[in-house]
């Protein structure tokens, strides 16, 4: 590798990532840039409604961990932290930032905070007719529930913070591969139109976005495939050349593993048509990839290629849909099963009889058929199962009801159910529409301790 | 001979589809499984569980499989009543594929 390689850690592959491994890449990697991918699709809206509660919430409820843990390494090394932890706050998130360095008795510090992925107000106005992906609605019929709408923005958008100095770039929604696309663009002065080296920085960061699942994470299954010293897993790094090409690699002497294996289950994790990646910057193009080990815990990624990028952006929706009721409820010992199947009727008939028949339903026997369903395998006797109910149902007092009527078991079900619980949530949905780029409009912001 | 002896399987979600990735530990086992695990035969094998259809993509060089399994997730992640809403369990499934 070159020494102008560019490398780029991933400090969080989800929202409760582990932070010590984020800590000791901070400090023994060697980086430029450690990035924390943070937001599920249905995260912004979550985090909206908390907004709505407290106009001082809705950013990350980890941010102010994940800051004091690797700020003060970040900063002194020069490390740049990019993250989409912003959610539906990025500006108080950047002020959040600013704070852990004012109590770390950090100076000078600056962020630059990403605005524009929230489109609710563009989509209301002149979104009604945009039809929403994988159903036979538009966004007309999903408005009165509507919470949240932000486009994917791509690494374009990162670019003018980038080039301003601050040490942290805070964003809400992004395209996960972006966060890492965009540096290797500012760094390299890649251009917007530069296909294959577009495809190939987003296939780096498709590669990194999940942290630990490219470096043992997520992979280990006993006797078959094995990983070491899983319990200190390392998160991985890239050493990205100006040509696009990459090895990944990790921390040396963590935890987990680099192999061809690791890197090729995480270039096809949630993946469809591996020729058409379809991103914010690029279509990109992982077909020909190919993967060598280079050294240990060294993978050589080329291959990578991109086409030109398509007219719109895809936007994710979050709306109320309805609560979830769900109640367990434990059996052990000689006809577990038996009684865990009685239980389940029992409930099914009465919250029949209460009228909730005609809601959506799932009657599991975990331990004998609640993930595999009616495909599940016929074993032998469980020593223990439990049952579970859940349904969707319109209202809070429903889902309530559903719950209890699986407790009530306790006392007017099958002989020994043990250890029942019960949860009642209301469902934000997700869905997507795609919306012409030209109506999305972006912006930065630069917040100093100062100010 | 079961598909775990010869290959590993990852699964991803995408809306209401799960993503399966087939990969053959050794690189000259690909040839077997892109004969035997046809999108008909995986789609079969999820029955009950995957409603399809089922698309199937070839990576010869990675000797990995890519499968696109269609209404797959009860509604998506962000609906689903399922425990394993991800469906972060149904590649385990696909290792119990008998090969000839």
């Amino acid at each position: 590798m070159d020494k102008q390689a560019l490398r780029i850690g991933a400090g969080a592959g989800y929202a409760g990532d582990r932070i010590a491994p984020a800590v000791e890449l901070a400090e023994k990697g060697q980086l430029d840039y450690l990035v924390f991918e943070c937001l599920a699709e249905r995260t912004i809206a979550l985090a909206q409604l908390e907004r709505t509660k407290d106009a001082a919430a809705g950013f990350d409820p980890m941010l102010q961990a994940r800051m004091r843990a690797v700020l003060p390494a970040c900063i002194s090394q020069g490390v740049r932290i990019i993250s989409n932890m912003g959610a539906a706050n990025p500006l108080q998130a950047g002020q959040a930032v600013l704070a852990v360095a004012d109590e770390l008795g950090l100076h000078q510090v600056k962020v630059a905070v990403v605005l524009g992925d929230d489109v609710l107000a563009t989509l209301i106005q002149t979104g009604s007719s945009l039809s929403v992906q994988e159903s036979t609605q538009t966004l007309a019929d999903l408005q009165a529930q509507l919470i949240s709408a932000n486009a994917y923005l791509g690494a374009e958008a990162l670019l003018p913070a980038l080039q301003t100095d601050a040490q942290v770039i805070i964003t809400g929604r992004v395209a996960d591969p972006a966060l890492f696309l965009a540096p290797l663009m500012h760094h390299f002065s890649w251009a917007p139109n530069d296909w294959t080296r577009l495809g190939k920085g987003v296939l780096v960061g498709h590669l990194l976005e999940c942290a630990a699942q490219i470096t043992g994470g997520y992979f280990a299954d006993p006797g078959y495939k094995d990983v070491p010293n899983l319990a200190r897993l390392g998160f991985p790094l890239a050493e990205v050349s100006a040509s696009g090409d990459a090895v990944i690699t990790k921390v040396p002497n963590s935890g987990g593993c680099v192999t061809v294996a690791t890197c090729t289950e995480q270039l096809l994790y949630e993946i469809e048509d591996p020729a058409r990646y379809l991103q914010p910057d690029v279509v990109a193009d992982f077909s020909q990839v190919k993967l060598t080990q280079s050294g240990p815990d060294r993978v050589q990624v080329m291959g990578g290629q991109g086409h030109p990028r398509t007219d719109t952006l895809k936007v994710t929706l979050g709306y109320r849909d309805g609560f979830i009721g769900e109640g367990q409820i434990s059996y052990a010992g000689p006809g577990a099963q038996a009684r865990g199947q009685l239980a389940l009727d029992l409930v099914r008939q009465r919250l029949a009889d209460a009228g909730y028949g005609k809601f959506e339903g799932r009657y599991d026997l975990m331990g004998v058929n609640a993930i595999f369903g009616p495909g599940s395998p016929a074993g032998s006797e469980p020593a223990e199962v439990r049952a579970r109910v859940a349904l969707r149902v319109p209202t809070l007092q429903q889902a309530t009801q559903v719950a209890q009527e699986v407790e009530a078991l306790y006392t007017n079900g099958p002989a020994g159910g043990g250890g029942a619980s019960r949860s009642v949530r209301e469902v934000i949905a997700a869905a997507a529409v795609l919306m012409p780029r030209s109506a999305v409009h972006t912006s930065t912001v630069l917040l100093t301790q100062d100010t | 001979m079961l598909l775990r002896n010869i290959a590993h399987t990852r699964t991803g979600d995408k809306g209401n589809r799960s993503t399966l990735s087939v990969i053959a530990y050794d690189p000259k086992d690909f040839d077997l499984l892109e004969k035997q695990l046809t999108a008909e035969r995986v789609q079969a094998h999820f029955a009950g569980m995957v409603h399809g259809p089922v698309e199937r993509y070839a990576l010869p060089q990675l000797g990995a499989l890519n499968f696109v399994m269609h209404n797959a997730l009860c509604g998506g992640v962000t609906r689903s009543l399922a425990l394993d809403a991800h469906g972060k369990c149904l590649s385990a499934h696909l290792l119990t594929f008998v090969m000839e």
